[in-house]
């Protein structure tokens, strides 16, 4: 395919990576426009195949290549659980970045394949961009590692800190630089390969600061990440369906990004510098330090059973705990067993709840909740008010009423939804330890409030129960 | 609409577009080739990249938060179309390591081609199977 041909074909590609897009505006149109994504990835990949130059032998290993990756691929993604979304987009983070470090070497040792030169003497420029390239690719791959040990619980979610963290990262950090400059100026391959792994460095002390909990941020970030390296890529190799879908991906992940940092009320740099908040989950288990206060009220699953069987409006509020406990499916069976006497039951997301951006929509979709059931934080808030119930299974934080009114509070000014306004509210919890944040809530200790403690499934299943007995 | 309707109308767009490159190209050779060829060409890849951030800006803000962990699919998978410097790097065979590098490259990312795309097809697939339920 002569090359005027393989640049058009790769501007059809690039336009359907738009309408992929363009697609997921809508959940009725999203489906084509996976289809649009999976077309315009097949036109890419044949329109190089078809490249003048491209030898047999090389074709042979290429199909190989893809059908050794493509194999593996499909294996994972069609077996993974929905609740193990988070760790499989890391990994697959993880797999870009490494990628892109690989084409850079390729590109290092066979300039000629690519037209920036010839080995040991290409272009200054082209230099540049493959160091960029090189370096994001390296920090995506370390760093999503890292986040995918996090999440899988591989290693604690707690946030690792030191004394002279911050610089060391900067002083690496000019490290970098130095070593891009020294390379440029030199083409020298020992440099290549040191700025690989300095980089590689950086992408692992990057992460180990940041908690479990702020992984939404880290993973939406390092999704950001990957479409630079793309890009940086893409820029050295003068190809413009690399520059174009980096430029895409890039600017969605950090538009995620902004989202959940806006989510939580911080600044990008106070969720990257990092030691926020304790071990995941909640993990630390138990009754925590409440002393002097007045004793929680606790409740029994037939007694909210009973208070739910006469509300008409019941909104649901799901957190990390949710689907850490596999609850979404039981609880799907409880908001139609509500449905059903006549209640109106809704679902509360707010926008950090989970690992990753949209994973309670994926978790609650999954237990085939209606979407249209299922609101965001501001569209549900002003309801509150005329709910019978606010039922929270898994969340702490994103109810605690501290955020506006407590300035000392490490989550003062973060949205949170207002379960307070309603009549009763119901927290499934399995003990009192406070949330991710550290803080206590005070929504515990109120007259309307019940707590449930136990497993989130287990509970809801005994609510179930008792909603089916009479 | 079915996939192979979509398939179609997606070839006949394609053909329709490439008749239309064809012509621009023939223009381009008799009339704009001289000026083009004097453009400076990183400042058109560097054009198009600031081009296209602004393009990303405007369609991921209308992406609905309920589908951001499909976006989050879709773009893991679409980034790995950096699979073509790993086929080009294999394919031209100028060097054994850059053959290497280039066979490791695109074996990684058709892993995340087609785990991308398949897990948002599953993803997407909840989103819709429930308009009864």
């Amino acid at each position: 395919m002569a090359a005027t041909l393989s640049t058009f074909a790769y501007l059809v590609a690039a336009v359907l990576f738009i309408l992929a897009l363009r697609g997921l505006s809508h959940p009725t149109t999203s489906r084509q426009g996976n289809l649009f994504g999976m077309v315009g990835m097949g036109i890419a990949i044949v329109a190089t195949l078809l490249r003048p130059g491209m030898g047999g032998g090389g074709i042979g290993l290429i199909i190989l290549a893809l059908a050794i990756g493509g194999g593996a691929g499909a294996y994972i993604a069609s077996r993974i659980q929905m609740t193990a979304l988070p760790q499989l987009v890391a990994a697959f983070h993880s797999l870009v970045g490494l990628s892109a470090v690989f084409v850079a070497a390729a590109a290092f040792y066979a300039p000629e394949s690519f037209g920036i030169g010839h080995a040991g003497e290409i272009h200054g420029g082209s230099l540049v961009e493959m160091s960029l390239g090189l370096a994001i690719g390296a920090i995506t791959f370390s760093g999503s590692v890292i986040a995918f040990a996090k999440l899988q619980a591989l290693m604690s979610g707690a946030p690792i800190t030191f004394k002279g963290q911050h610089w060391l990262n900067l002083g690496l950090g000019i490290l970098l630089v130095v070593l891009i400059i020294g390379f440029v100026a030199s083409g020298s391959a020992a440099l290549f390969w040191l700025i690989a792994i300095l980089a590689f460095a950086l992408g692992f002390l990057l992460i180990i600061p940041i908690g479990g909990a702020d992984m939404p941020v880290v993973v939406s970030m390092l999704n950001s990440y990957s479409g630079w390296a793309a890009a940086g890529i893409g820029f050295t190799l003068s190809n413009l369906l690399l520059i174009v879908t980096g430029a895409l991906v890039g600017a969605s992940g950090a538009i995620l990004s902004y989202i959940m940092c806006k989510g939580m009320n911080r600044s990008i740099i106070n969720v990257l510098l990092g030691g926020f908040g304790t071990d995941a989950g909640g993990a630390a288990a138990g009754g925590g330090a409440t002393g002097d206060r007045a004793p929680v009220k606790a409740g029994s699953p037939e007694d909210a059973a009973y208070i739910m069987r006469n509300a008409q409006k019941i909104i649901v509020v799901p957190g990390y705990g949710m689907a850490v406990a596999q609850a979404q499916q039981v609880l799907r069976e409880m908001g139609d067993l509500l449905k059903k006497e006549g209640a109106q039951v809704e679902y509360a997301i707010h926008p950090v709840a989970g690992r990753m951006p949209g994973h309670m929509n994926v978790l609650l979709a999954e237990a085939n909740v209606p979407y249209e059931d299922v609101k965001e934080l501001e569209e549900i808030n002003p309801e509150f008010a005329d709910a019978d119930v606010a039922f929270v299974i898994g969340a702490n934080d994103v109810t605690n009423p501290a955020a506006k009114t407590d300035k000392s509070s490490p989550i003062y000014g973060m949205p949170i939804l207002d379960v307070e306004r309603a009549k009763t509210v119901f927290f499934i919890k399995r003990g009192m330890a406070s949330g991710y944040a550290g803080v206590d809530n005070e929504l515990f200790f109120r007259p309307n409030t019940m707590m449930l403690f136990g497993d989130a499934k287990k509970v809801t299943q005994e609510i179930v129960q008792a909603l089916q007995r009479d | 609409m079915n996939p192979t309707d979509l398939a179609n109308q997606a070839s006949a767009t394609a053909q329709r577009a490439l008749e239309l490159a064809q012509q621009a190209r023939a223009m381009a050779e008799t009339h704009v080739a001289p000026v083009a060829a004097a453009a400076d060409p990183f400042l058109f890849l560097l054009t198009i990249f600031l081009l296209a951030c602004f393009v990303g800006y405007y369609v991921v803000w209308n992406v609905t938060p309920a589908l951001h962990s499909p976006l989050m699919g879709v773009t893991n998978a679409i980034s790995s179309v950096i699979v073509v410097g790993a086929i080009l790097a294999t394919g031209l065979g100028e060097s054994l390591a850059a053959q290497v590098f280039g066979f490791l490259a695109a074996a990684l990312a058709a892993v995340n081609i087609f785990g991308g795309f398949i897990v948002t097809r599953r993803m997407l697939a909840m989103f819709q199977s429930k308009k009864k339920g």
